[in-house]
């Protein structure tokens, strides 16, 4: 299998606060990674390095054979092959959900409105969402704005997709909508990195699940080995404070 | 709560209960406002000086006579307040968006947008009006770049554009980071970034606030007459002087209100609207 | 006309002595106390340096004679400062009369008193060299295509509009010193002021400056006339007019007009 992003030695501080202490992991193609730890373990600025919205201090990130940490690199094409999904959706709230879907494929790729219409209605229906496409975020519930979000995301047709906890923001009763979309994402084959709590899902479905602590993945592996047999005691205990 | 139909078809205790309230705070705002009017009608001509009062100020004669020349010289208030209007809506833009720079490369125009906003926001008008109005005609420029409509009208647009662009620049720091995340995540360029996702959030949501510098702007237009434009303002100082009376400026006052009364309202309501949304 | 005056003046002479008298009591803000206002500056020739308690300048050697010949002693005579506005505001005054430079009109008397006038003005064009070289014959046809400009509040932008009807909106300004710079700037071509101001402003002001032509006063069919300004109704009134027809009378005034506002001679008038 191919392998689509390596991270190796990847450091970030923000001041006196070390976030990430060295982190390597090798991503293949079609594969879904699943990153569990604490809050403030690193997960999230981890997925936000890897988008270069927060650029690392040391270290190389790999993707597609080209190191995109090198200081100096142009962010933008780079992002347009690397999707994010948001805890908090972050969706534009003056654009209905279909504007918000068109508006970077628009900028970015130059597509016109007409040409986008087709693929993006597609889109829409694939997730269920075909009646809301006109609608603004304060029209449409957590659910439906997480779902939108990914539709967001997948529109830009990228490579990897990266998802920063992204049921954490949800009533109890929407999560189920919305990793219902990560499953068919998975069915279909698509790269993806999860930041998340859905201990169920991740034994689930992931391919390699890693334990962050401190800035460090402590332990990686197949979920079989990670959930039922860890080998490190701190691993041990997350997951007993979770049970 | 068994039946539905009935509590809408009856007003409940608690409407039944505010209607009364509100039926008695209205007496009383409207009783006292009596009052206070019907004060003011008897005891105002009461004064000893009233008569001279009227006189001067009240003069219908006077009123009628000039009201026409005020209306029409309000014309030119109208006219500088409409060249001025949109190009301080541009300049504002560009040194908001000046100020929120970031990158390192281009610091000095972040420096320059900021000295300029400090300068013009800590200058009375007035003197702005003169110094540019008077002193940069003074300069030697040939007609008609000389015009002190032309200069006058500048300095109204670089004090005005000053205040705008703060007011709008508290619009884009209001915009929460993650907006610019998500959109910089979607590939698009920061430019794009500012056009499309943070400035039309942040206009709309300082339309109130501005609002309220359009309306100070339109009452600061009348400052031009001090380089010599004949606005209402001056024009009601040369009926002044012409009969002697101060009632041109309370015609003046009056064609003022007039157009600002209404845009306060109009500004009040759309703070209104804007605080409901954001509730 | 002129017999009129005359015998006028013939009547009030004979009983100016008498006047005197009764103005000097119980009719100023302070008694024995003549409280003449003047502009906030003062200025050439009207009044030399700023300093009326000096007599120098017309109005201000006028105003001595006024109050000498209502019975006021030099020293009986308080001088304070006003604005037009605070001249006109209804309420308490602090003057008894007020001299600076007021021109009388049928409007103004609606308001305020006016004594009879002491000065009858000449209107001159203030402008610079450069355009009375531009212009030539000071025709009014010539005029009408200059930018024109006056003091707010004086009787020269009326003037222009009836005596000139220029084809571009006339500019006004708070004070002399903004028209000057409104002139050196090239902002307007020419301002109307009255003879001994435009003499004083075009030789002393004005860089350059010049005057393009007077409108004299006896061809003027409302010639500018300045009058001392009371308030509606003041019973000094009265005295003030028979100081003024005895002054005129006795050729006093004649002889303080010739001694402080030179004669406008060369000024080419304008028909």
């Amino acid at each position: 299998m191919r392998t689509m992003l390596r991270l190796a030695g990847v450091q970030k501080s923000f001041g006196t606060h070390h976030v990430l202490r060295g982190i390597d992991l090798d991503v293949d193609a079609g594969e879904m990674v699943c990153l569990i730890g604490a809050s403030g373990s690193g997960k999230s600025t981890l997925l936000r390095a890897i988008n270069l919205l927060d650029p690392i201090d040391d270290g190389e990130i790999v993707f597609d054979g080209v190191d995109i940490a090198e200081p100096g690199l142009d962010p933008q094409p780079i992002r347009q092959r690397i999707g994010l999904v948001f805890q908090s959706f972050n969706l534009f709230p003056h654009m209905s959900a279909e504007a918000n879907v068109m508006l970077a494929p628009g900028r970015v790729k130059g597509l016109r409105k007409a040409q986008l219409k087709a693929p993006v209605t597609e889109l829409f229906q694939r997730f269920g969402l075909g009646d809301r496409m006109g609608h603004y975020p304060d029209q449409l519930s957590g659910g439906q704005q997480q779902r939108v979000a990914i539709i967001r995301a997948l529109a830009m047709q990228p490579e990897i997709l990266l998802f920063d906890e992204i049921t954490s923001a949800l009533d109890p009763e929407l999560v189920a909508e919305v990793l219902d979309v990560l499953r068919r994402l998975r069915e279909e084959g698509m790269t993806m990195i999860l930041a998340t709590h859905e201990m169920g899902f991740a034994r689930e479905l992931a391919d390699k699940v890693c334990f962050l602590d401190g800035g460090r993945i402590i332990e990686a592996g197949p979920p079989a080995q990670i959930f039922d047999n860890p080998q490190e005691q701190r691993t041990r205990q997350f997951l007993s404070q979770l049970l | 709560m068994t039946d539905t139909s009935d509590t809408t078809a009856r007003p409940g205790r608690r409407a039944v209960f505010e209607a009364a309230l509100r039926r008695r705070s209205m007496r009383i705002a409207a009783t006292s406002t009596a009052a206070v009017l019907l004060a003011i009608v008897l005891l105002v001509p009461l004064a000893p000086g009233w008569e001279a009062v009227k006189k001067s100020f009240f003069n219908g004669p006077v009123f009628s006579k000039t009201f026409p020349g005020l209306l029409d010289a309000f014309l030119l208030d109208i006219a500088i307040f409409a060249w001025s209007l949109p190009l301080i809506a541009i300049l504002s833009l560009v040194v908001a968006i000046c100020r929120d720079i970031q990158r390192p490369a281009l610091y000095p125009l972040k420096l320059f947008a900021t000295l300029y906003t400090d300068i013009f926001r800590g200058l009375p008008v007035i003197l702005v009006i003169y110094l540019i109005g008077f002193g940069v005609p003074g300069l030697g420029l040939p007609r008609p770049w000389n015009s002190p409509y032309i200069w006058g009208s500048l300095a109204l647009i670089l004090v005005y554009s000053a205040y705008v662009a703060e007011v709008i620049r508290s619009g884009i720091e209001s915009i929460h980071r993650s907006q610019r995340s998500a959109a910089l995540s979607l590939g698009l360029s920061s430019g794009d970034t500012m056009r499309f996702v943070v400035l039309p959030q942040a206009l709309r949501n300082v339309v109130p606030a501005n609002m309220n510098l359009v309306i100070a702007l339109q009452k600061d237009v009348a400052l031009l007459s001090f380089v010599g434009p004949v606005e209402i303002f001056r024009q009601a100082g040369v009926y002044k002087s012409l009969y002697a009376n101060f009632t041109p400026y309370v015609g003046a006052a009056l064609i003022f209100l007039i157009i600002t009364i209404p845009a306060t309202r109009y500004a009040d309501y759309l703070m209104h609207k804007r605080r409901r949304i954001e509730q | 006309m002129k017999t009129i005056v005359t015998a006028l003046c013939a009547t009030l002479v004979a009983t100016a002595a008498t006047a005197g008298n009764d103005c000097t009591a119980g009719k100023t803000l302070e008694d024995g106390v003549l409280t003449i206002a003047t502009g906030n500056p003062a200025y050439f020739p009207w009044v030399i340096d700023d300093a009326p308690e000096t007599k120098q300048g017309f109005e201000a050697a006028v105003a001595y004679a006024i109050a000498n010949e209502m019975g006021f002693e030099d020293d009986a005579v308080s001088w304070v400062r006003t604005s037009f506005d605070e001249a006109i505001q209804p309420g308490a005054k602090n003057f008894d009369i007020n001299m600076q430079q007021y021109s009388i009109t049928p409007e103004r008397e609606e308001m305020v008193d006016f004594s009879l006038p002491y000065y009858t003005s000449a209107m001159a064009i203030l402008t610079t060299a450069t355009v009375v070289e531009a212009v030539g014959d000071p025709a009014p046809e010539a005029l009408k295509g200059l930018l024109w400009g006056a003091m707010a509040g004086t009787t020269g932008a009326m003037m222009i509009d009836d005596a000139i009807g220029p084809e571009k909106d006339i500019l006004l300004y708070n004070d002399n010193t903004d028209v000057t710079q409104a002139i050196q700037a090239g902002q307007i071509d020419a301002a109307l002021f009255d003879l001994p101001t435009a003499l004083y402003l075009s030789a002393v002001t004005v860089e350059n400056g010049a005057l393009l032509g007077q409108f004299p006063a006896e061809r003027s069919q409302n010639p500018d006339q300045f009058g001392i300004l009371m308030e509606d109704g003041n019973p000094l009134k009265a005295c003030v007019d028979a100081a003024i027809e005895a002054l005129t009378a006795s050729g006093q005034l004649a002889a303080l007009e010739a001694q402080w506002l030179a004669a406008a001679t060369g000024v080419p008038v304008i028909e």
